[in-house]
C-alpha cells in the first residue's frame, strides 16, 4: 500500500443513547478496493454515514487524501472528493436520469500529488452504464432496482471523486446487474480510484477488493487480504454465513 | 344574476388570485425545501405593501410606483434571507413546534415594527402610473390594474415553472424538496440553497403585497389574513406544487367572487346574503378538497419523516410529594379571597390565571399526550365564550345554563373542525388547525347581526351572588380543578394510553387494534370542550366579549404556555399558564409595544432552548451521563 487516501482512527458513532461505533480504525490506500464486510447492523452502513459527516454523534478522526476532515459537513467532504452512494439508493425519484446526474456534478479535481483525477461526463457514464444511455428522460422513481443502482453510482462519478464509499452495490439487484457493477468496480479502480464497499456477499468482494475488513457488533474483529480470508473458514462462519 | 355580471365578477377574482398565488407559492416552497411552515410569510407581504407604499409616495412617478414594486421584492427578498441566516438556520433541528413558534414571534415583531415606522393609519397608495383607466367588458368598466393583475399571476408561474425545470438551481431545490441530506452528501451547500429559497419566496410575497399598493390599502391586520389565506390555499392545492398553488388560488378567488356576485338571494322562506359567505365557501372548498385528496389537488403524499427530536418520556402519574404540594396550593388558593382584603385585584388576577390554567392544560391535553400541535385552539375558548354570551344576549338563560352550554358549543365545534384536523399530522395539522380559528374568528367578525360583529357581545354579567368577586373566583376556581382533574383522568384511562400510543407510532397502534384517528378525534373534541369551560368563564368575568378575545394571539399565548412549562409533564402547563397569565397581566400591560416584547421572549425561549426546556435538561444530564 503506497499511500493512505482514507485514515479512520479509533471512530464511534451513536444513534440517540444507542451506540453503533466502537473505536473502528483502518485506512484504504490509493486505487484500492476495500470491503467492509458483516452481517446485517453490523455496522457497515454507520460506519460509511459517519465517515461522511452524516451521524448526528460521532467520535474520532477522519483524514482524507492528507486532509483532517473529522468536523467537516457533508457538503465540504464530498467537494473534497469523497463519494457516496448509499444503501437505499436515494434516487431523486422526480427528477429524470439526466438531472439526478447533474445535481451530482461537481468540478474535475486533482489528488495530494497535482495528478488529475478521473473526471466524467454523462456520455462517459452512458458508455460505463448503457442501460442508462437508453432512459436519459425517465423519471427517477420509474426505474428497476438495478437501474436505480447504476444511477446512484453513475451520480456520484458525476462528482469527480478520488474515493467513493459505496454501500452494499449488489443488495436486492438481478444477478447480472451485480457481475456487470463487478465489472464497473474494477474499471474504476483501473482509473486510479480508491473504493470503500460494504458488502455481505463473500463472493462478490472476492471478485473485486484487495483487503477486507470483517464488522461485528460495531467492531472490527479480522482484517486481511481476500485470500486470507477465502482459507478462513473460522472467520467466515463466524462472522459472515447466515 | 346576468351572465355578464357573472363573467364580470369572475375576472375580478382571477386579479384577486394572483395576489393569492404570489403569497401561497413562496410558503410552499420554503417548506418543501426547508420544512419549515414560515408563518411570518403573510408579514412579509404586508411587509410589501407598507414599502411600496412609502416608494409611490415618497419617490412618486412611474419610477416610485413601478421601480418601487421591484425594489420592494428584492429589499422583502433580503430580509427574507436575514431571517433565514439570522433564526431559522438555528431551528432547523428543533421539534417543529419551536419552528412555528419562531416564525410567529416573527409575525409579532414585524407587526410593531411596522406600527413604529408606518404607524397605525391604514395608507392608500397612488393609482398605477399608466394603468390608472379601465377597459370595457360586456358593458362594465374593469380597471387597467386589474387585468395587469390578472396577466402577471400565471406569468409568474410560467417564470417559475421554467427555472425549476430547467435550471441547476431548479434541479437541485427539486432534490432538495425530496432528500436534503442526500443533495449535501453530493456536494451542495445546504446554507446557501435554503438561504436562497426563502430569499426568493420572501421576494415572491414582497412583490405580491407591493401590487396590492394600488388596489388596497397597507394594514397591519394583513399579516394574519394574508397567512390564514395562503394556508387555505396551499393545503388545497398540495404543498410543495407551484402550479396547485395557482389552481387553488384561482378556485378560492373565484368561488369568493362568485359568493360576492350572488349578493342576497330571497329563498322564499329565508334570505341569504351570499356575499358575507365568503369565508365560509373558503372552507367548505378546503373541507371538500381535503376529503377527497388529503394532500390537496396537485400535492403528493408525504414521505414519512423521522423525528429528529428525541421520543419524549412516558408521562407518571403523581408523586405523593407533588400530590401534597397540589394539595397546599389548593388550600392556598381557597384562602386567596381572605387575604384579597387588602388588594382585591389579587382576585381579578386569581381569576385570569385560572382561566388561562384550563385554557392551557386543555391545549396540552392534546399537544402533549396526543401529539397533535394546534394552532387554533382559540377557536373553542372562543365557541365557548360566544355560545354562552349570546346565550344570555338572546335566550337571557341563566350563567349555570349558558356555562353549561359553553363547553357543549367547544365540543360540537371541535367535533367538527377536529374531524379534519385528525386527517392531517405535523405542520399540516397546524395550518389547517390555525386556518379553522381564523374562520371562526371572521364569522364572529362578519356575522354581525348575530354576534355584534367588532362591538362584540356586552353586559354578560354574573347575577348575584356571583357577582361579588370572591365569589366567582372560588367558581372558577371549583371548575378549573375538576377541568384539569377530568384530564388527568382521561390520561391514566386506556383511552389516555390509546392516544399516545398513536401518537408515538401511528402503524404499530393500528396494528393492535386502536382506531388512531377516533382516539385522536375524541381527544380533540375533548380538549375543545374542556377548553370551552375556559371560554364561557372568560365571557362573564370580563362581562363583554369581542372578536379581539379569539384572536389568533390567544391560540399563541396557550402554545407560549405550553412551552413555558415543559410540554413533557403534566403540570407543566398549569405553571406556564401562572406564569405566563401574571406576566401578561402586570408586565406586558406596562408597553404599547406588548407584541414585540412577546416575541421576543418567544425568540429567546426557542433560540436558548431549541429543544424545549425539559429537552435541554434532559440532553444535559444524558451528556454527562455518557461522559462519566
Amino acid at each position: 500500500m503506497s499511500e493512505a487516501m482514507l485514515t479512520v482512527e479509533r471512530m464511534s458513532a451513536w444513534y440517540g443513547a444507542a451506540r453503533i461505533l466502537y473505536d473502528l480504525s483502518f485506512e484504504v490506500g490509493r486505487g484500492e478496493v476495500v470491503a467492509l464486510m458483516g452481517r446485517n447492523g453490523a455496522g457497515k452502513s454507520t460506519t460509511m454515514k459517519a465517515i461522511m459527516g452524516l451521524m448526528a454523534q460521532r467520535q474520532g478522526m477522519v483524514r482524507f487524501n492528507g486532509e483532517d476532515i473529522s468536523n467537516r459537513k457533508p457538503f465540504e467532504i464530498a467537494r473534497r472528493g469523497l463519494g457516496f452512494t448509499p444503501e437505499d439508493r436515494r434516487i431523486f425519484v422526480d427528477l429524470t436520469v439526466m438531472e439526478n446526474l447533474d445535481v451530482g456534478r461537481q468540478p474535475p479535481r486533482r489528488f495530494a500529488d497535482g495528478k488529475p483525477a478521473p473526471s466524467w461526463t454523462p456520455e462517459q457514464l452512458f458508455t460505463l452504464f448503457p442501460n442508462l444511455a437508453e432512459m436519459p428522460d425517465r423519471l427517477g422513481g420509474r426505474m428497476s432496482g438495478g437501474e436505480q443502482q447504476m444511477l446512484t453510482v453513475a451520480r456520484t462519478l458525476m462528482g469527480n471523486p478520488l474515493l467513493v464509499l459505496l454501500d452494499e452495490p449488489s443488495e436486492g439487484v438481478a444477478p447480472l446487474i451485480v457481475e456487470q457493477m463487478a465489472h464497473t468496480i474494477i474499471a474504476l479502480k483501473q482509473q486510479g480510484l480508491s473504493i470503500l464497499l460494504s458488502e455481505q456477499n463473500i463472493h462478490f468482494a472476492r471478485l473485486v477488493s484487495d483487503r477486507v475488513y470483517v464488522l461485528e457488533k460495531g467492531q472490527i474483529h479480522w482484517q486481511g487480504s481476500v485470500a486470507q480470508l477465502d482459507t478462513n473458514l473460522d472467520v467466515q462462519r463466524t462472522y459472515l454465513t447466515v | 344574476m346576468t351572465f355578464s355580471a357573472f363573467f364580470f365578477q369572475a375576472l375580478n377574482g382571477l386579479s384577486t388570485a394572483s395576489g393569492l398565488f404570489f403569497i401561497a407559492v413562496g410558503l410552499s416552497l420554503i417548506f418543501g425545501v426547508s420544512r419549515i411552515i414560515n408563518i411570518a410569510h403573510g408579514s412579509l407581504y404586508m411587509l410589501g405593501t407598507y414599502i411600496a407604499y412609502s416608494f409611490a409616495t415618497y419617490i412618486g412617478g412611474a419610477l416610485g410606483f413601478w421601480g418601487g414594486i421591484v425594489a420592494t421584492a428584492l429589499i422583502v427578498g433580503v430580509i427574507g434571507a436575514l431571517i433565514e441566516i439570522v433564526l431559522l438556520r438555528r431551528v432547523y433541528r428543533a421539534p417543529e413546534l419551536f419552528q412555528l413558534l419562531a416564525t410567529f414571534a416573527l409575525v409579532l415583531v414585524i407587526n410593531d415594527a411596522t406600527l413604529w415606522i408606518w404607524g397605525p393609519e391604514d395608507l392608500l397608495g397612488p393609482r398605477a402610473p399608466g394603468l390608472r383607466g379601465s377597459i370595457e367588458v360586456l358593458g362594465r368598466q374593469l380597471p387597467s390594474y386589474d387585468l395587469f393583475l390578472i396577466v402577471i399571476g400565471p406569468l409568474v408561474l410560467l417564470v417559475l415553472h421554467f427555472s425549476l425545470a430547467r435550471t441547476r438551481f431548479g434541479r437541485l431545490v427539486r432534490a432538495a424538496t425530496q432528500d436534503r441530506e442526500m443533495v449535501s452528501a453530493l456536494g451542495v451547500n445546504q446554507a446557501v440553497l435554503f438561504t436562497s429559497v426563502f430569499a426568493l419566496g420572501a421576494a415572491l410575497a414582497g412583490f405580491g403585497g407591493a401590487l396590492q399598493v394600488a388596489r388596497e390599502p397597507a394594514n397591519l391586520a394583513t399579516d394574519l389574513v394574508a397567512i390564514g389565506d395562503a394556508f387555505v390555499v396551499v393545503v388545497v392545492g398540495g404543498m410543495g406544487s407551484i402550479t396547485g398553488a395557482y389552481l387553488a388560488a384561482v378556485i378560492i378567488a373565484e368561488v369568493k367572487a362568485v359568493c360576492i356576485g350572488i349578493g342576497v338571494v330571497d329563498f322564499g322562506f329565508m334570505t341569504v346574503n351570499f356575499s358575507k359567505l365568503t369565508l365560509v365557501a373558503e372552507f367548505l372548498v378546503m373541507a371538500v378538497v381535503l376529503i377527497v385528496r388529503p394532500y390537496g389537488l396537485l400535492g403528493r403524499p408525504q414521505a414519512f419523516v423521522r423525528s429528529i427530536a428525541e421520543p419524549e418520556d412516558p408521562i407518571r402519574a403523581a408523586m405523593p410529594a407533588l400530590k401534597a404540594l397540589g394539595a397546599v396550593v389548593l388550600v392556598v388558593l381557597l384562602c386567596l379571597p381572605l387575604l384579597a382584603q387588602t388588594s382585591p385585584y389579587l382576585l381579578i388576577l386569581g381569576i385570569d390565571v385560572l382561566i388561562a390554567v384550563i385554557f392551557a392544560t386543555s391545549l396540552h391535553f392534546i399537544m402533549g399526550p396526543g401529539g397533535m400541535h394546534s394552532f387554533g385552539h382559540a377557536a373553542y375558548f372562543g365557541l365557548g365564550a360566544y355560545g354562552a354570551a349570546l346565550l344570555v344576549k338572546w335566550l337571557a338563560v341563566p350563567m349555570g345554563i349558558a356555562l353549561l352550554a359553553a363547553p357543549l358549543v367547544a365540543f360540537g365545534g371541535a367535533l367538527l373542525f377536529g374531524w379534519f384536523a385528525v386527517r392531517l399530522s405535523g405542520v399540516y395539522l397546524a395550518m389547517l388547525t390555525l386556518a379553522f380559528a381564523q374562520i371562526v374568528w371572521a364569522l364572529v367578525f362578519q356575522w354581525e347581526a348575530l354576534t355584534g360583529g367588532s362591538n362584540g357581545v356586552i353586559g354578560v354579567w354574573p347575577p348575584p351572588p356571583f357577582d361579588k368577586a370572591w365569589v366567582y373566583y372560588l367558581l372558577t376556581l371549583v371548575l378549573a380543578v375538576v377541568g384539569v382533574l377530568l384530564l388527568r383522568r382521561f390520561l391514566f384511562a386506556p383511552f389516555g394510553y390509546a392516544m399516545r400510543a398513536g401518537r408515538d407510532s401511528v402503524l404499530r397502534a393500528e396494528a393492535i387494534g386502536i382506531d388512531v384517528k377516533r382516539v385522536h378525534w375524541l381527544g380533540f373534541a375533548i380538549a375543545g370542550c374542556v377548553c370551552g369551560i375556559a371560554g364561557g368563564l372568560f365571557a362573564f368575568a370580563k362581562g363583554s366579549i369581542s372578536p379581539e378575545t379569539i384572536h389568533v394571539s390567544r391560540s399563541i399565548d396557550g402554545l407560549v404556555m405550553v412551552l413555558l412549562g415543559g410540554i413533557q409533564t403534566l403540570t407543566g402547563p398549569i405553571v406556564g399558564a401562572s406564569v405566563f397569565a401574571t406576566l401578561q397581566d402586570t408586565v406586558m400591560r406596562q408597553t404599547e409595544y406588548w407584541r414585540a416584547l412577546l416575541g421576543l421572549i418567544i425568540l429567546l425561549l426557542v433560540l436558548a432552548f431549541p429543544q424545549g426546556i425539559v429537552g435541554a435538561f434532559s440532553s444535559l444530564w444524558r451528556k454527562s451521563g455518557v461522559k462519566s
